[in-house]
């Protein structure tokens, strides 16, 4: 099924609702770091990696799994762009 | 050992003598730790209640106990192993004894030396003692901290006691939960001493003595955890292998002393095992053994366990527990712990002591202590391996020996490294800071404190980690980096949470006693004069203790890679709309409470049921449930 929420509030709302524990939208800022600021630990980003496999068809290869790719909303949404494209 | 509860009335309009039906009502809280006996004693401003619980002297050692002229009285909670010695000294010097225990032994050598007599005891004790000559209060706790020992000060007079549940009865209305001590369980896993989780309630710190006198409140230090300044023994290795191995061997045969049959708990790894086979190779004592086996794989050590059975034919059993006894148990373990618990592991404690009660045991040996004294801890190596890692910051290989370390880390393949950066760089760049070797775990736990209410929060007095290292004695500050880990692990997390949440109450809210011969002082002060190289040698944790023990064992203990003593969690419980996790974690109970933001908790419980949980958010998930629990049993009417 086509995905009819755009990237971007779709990564947001996993972040604040699953590993922030607010619906504070203001809580989150794009390109704050998971890590830096604690949000993530490392079966966060393994989960991060299941969630855009599952939710964007994309497939995360194991040298793309750095954090210039997946630590924060901005590098997951460029990510994701660079991928769509690639394919 | 045994519980105790007292009041003394110092306010100088308060001419109120102590009620004995309260002091009854206080001992009674703790019957627990006392079944076989019970009784008061009053003696103008100063009441004491006694539970006991009978060991060493079962006919002529009850309590309190009063001095042949009247003058000092005294109610104990503990033992003083060296007590046999001590009765002979005092003998020779003239002093005749009326009972054969090791009360009488504390009370004749403090009318001989006064307080300092305290120095002489090898032990784990908490004791009251009443001067009614001097009309002076001592309340004295263990070097270590193995035996607990509460107290608070109401309007003109002391309440104290064993547990803080003793005191309860005594007080004008119900205890609230401090915020700077659920900010410290938050962090360190325990209050920091003499901080407990109640507002005004305070603990007698391990190694301190209380005095109250003329309604003053006065505190000595009389032992503290020995800090080498840079200069270690000289000795060849092979003698300080033969003086470890005698020092464990005599405080193993002093901890044997008792007037019931003495058990010993086998995790599997080489502490238990160690003292095992010190009992079964230089005593005479048959040794019933006792294990704890678990459902889940990942948590369970029974193929040790019956390595060692074999090893050394010991008469054992084993107790298997799982997720739903875990659940079932935890208002009962809380209820003991008086504090919130970050993991579920003190409750299959509990279940085992049951196990070694039902079987006739009063008393176990334990090899907790190996770890802080000897270096055992993965946290220490860690500590290491950053710190080696600290030197090249920029390295990809250093951080990889952190996977060794921890195997069972689930990284992102093909870029280990920076993740590894990541996850354990905090801090990489100060390896000098005093916390470098804690601040990981701390920053770990403290997540849990995201979910504290807004009003909460707003009061907090601010992250309690600065001031606490601030707090270090400058030895601890200026010694080698291994050392400071040592006393600080020994200090926040071993006196605070393993001999206490997983310790003492554990053990006794089943009537047993658990005896450590890891903390005879005496081992502890011979641990301290050894280079840090001979607890670690490089990787390879406790190095002097497997050359002591090494005769004894099978290979496989001595070199099997250690697992931390950990248990199943209960987040499978989370979305639970009933049960202890429906009444404690529901919207109206955390805002009843007004310590947890209900919304958060929501979300991690929906998360909880969705999936697994991180291991900070499980973390929290039990430290958030708990606390509600010590709300509930303690800080409401």
């Amino acid at each position: 099924m086509q995905d009819t929420i755009e990237p971007r509030t779709t990564l947001r709302t996993l972040i604040l609702e699953d590993y922030l524990f607010t619906d504070d939208d203001t809580a989150l800022i794009d390109d704050m770091s998971f890590l830096d600021e604690g949000i993530l630990d490392s079966m966060g980003i393994l989960e991060i990696i299941m969630f855009l496999e599952e939710r964007f068809q994309v497939t995360v290869a194991e040298d793309e799994m750095v954090p210039q790719n997946l630590d924060s909303i901005n590098n997951l949404l460029a990510y994701i762009e660079r991928k769509k494209k690639a394919a | 050992m045994c519980g105790f509860a007292g009041i003394l009335e110092f306010g100088s309009t308060n001419t109120r003598l102590p009620d004995q039906q309260l002091l009854r009502k206080m001992a009674d809280t703790i019957v627990h730790r006392g079944p076989d006996d019970s009784a008061e004693y009053v003696d103008g401003a100063l009441g004491f209640a006694h539970r006991r619980l009978s060991i060493i002297d079962l006919d002529t050692g009850n309590q309190p106990m009063v001095s042949a002229d009247g003058q000092v009285a005294i109610v104990f909670n503990g033992e003083i192993f060296n007590y046999i010695e001590l009765r002979r000294e005092l003998q020779k010097r003239g002093v005749e004894f009326r009972t054969t225990s090791d009360t009488e032994v504390i009370l004749e050598l403090y009318r001989r030396f006064g307080i300092d007599f305290v120095s002489q005891l090898n032990g784990q004790f908490s004791i009251a003692l009443w001067d009614s000559r001097e009309k002076t209060l001592h309340l004295i706790r263990d070097r270590i901290g193995i035996c607990p020992l509460f107290y608070t000060i109401e309007t003109g007079r002391l309440v104290f006691g064993s547990e803080v549940k003793a005191l309860l009865p005594a007080l004008r209305r119900r205890p609230s939960i401090s915020l700077s001590g659920l900010d410290q369980v938050f962090t360190f896993w325990a209050p920091l001493s003499p901080n407990t989780i109640f507002e005004g309630i305070r603990e007698v710190s391990p190694g301190e003595i209380v005095t109250v006198s003329d309604g003053v409140i006065s505190t000595t230090r009389y032992w503290d955890w020995p800090m080498p300044s840079g200069e270690y023994s000289a000795a060849p290795e092979s003698e300080l292998v033969d003086d470890l191995r005698d020092l464990l061997v005599d405080a193993t045969r002093l901890r044997l002393r008792a007037d019931v049959p003495v058990g010993a708990y086998l995790s599997g790894g080489l502490d238990s095992s160690a003292i095992a086979s010190l009992v079964l190779n230089h005593t005479t004592n048959r040794l019933r053994t006792f294990s704890l086996t678990f459902d889940e794989h990942e948590f369970d050590e029974s193929g040790y366990q019956s390595e060692l059975v074999d090893h050394a034919h010991v008469d054992h059993s084993e107790l298997r527990v799982g997720q739903a006894q875990i659940l079932d148990n935890l208002e009962r373990t809380v209820w003991h712990t008086e504090m919130p618990i970050l993991r579920t592991a003190p409750v299959p404690m509990g279940l085992l002591s049951g196990h070694a009660h039902d079987s006739g045991f009063k008393v176990v040996l334990t090899g907790e202590g190996a770890d802080e004294v000897l270096g055992g801890y993965d946290l220490f190596k860690e500590a290491k391996v950053r710190r080696f890692w600290s030197r090249q910051p920029q390295s990809s290989v250093r951080p990889l020996l952190l996977k060794r370390l921890y195997p069972y880390l689930k990284l992102p393949a093909g870029k280990d490294a920076e993740y590894l950066k990541l996850f354990f760089g905090n801090g990489i760049e100060s390896p000098d800071d005093p916390g470098f070797s804690h601040s990981p775990r701390w920053a770990t736990s403290s997540k849990a404190k995201r979910f504290l209410s807004a009003d909460v929060l707003a009061e907090l007095p601010g992250d309690p980690v600065g001031p606490y290292l601030d707090s270090l004695p400058e030895a601890v500050r200026l010694t080698d980096s291994f050392n400071r880990a040592q006393f600080i692990e020994s200090k926040t997390l071993m006196s605070g949470y393993l001999l206490c949440s997983q310790g003492d109450r554990m053990l006794m809210m089943n009537s047993v006693e658990g005896r450590f011969p890891f903390l005879d002082h005496r081992v502890i002060e011979f641990a301290s004069t050894l280079h840090p190289s001979l607890k670690m040698k490089v990787l390879n944790e406790k190095y002097l203790l497997k050359k002591a023990v090494r005769r004894y064992l099978p290979d496989a203990i001595v070199s099997r890679h250690k697992q931390p003593y950990r248990a199943p969690d209960v987040t499978g419980e989370a979305g639970s709309d009933s049960g202890v996790v429906g009444a404690c974690l529901s919207g109206e109970s955390l805002r009843a409470t007004g310590l947890f933001d209900a919304g958060k908790v929501s979300r991690l419980r929906n998360k909880a049921a969705r999936g697994r949980l991180s291991t900070s958010e499980s973390q929290a998930f039990t430290g958030i449930l708990t606390t509600q629990l010590v709300h509930q049993q303690f800080c409401q009417q």
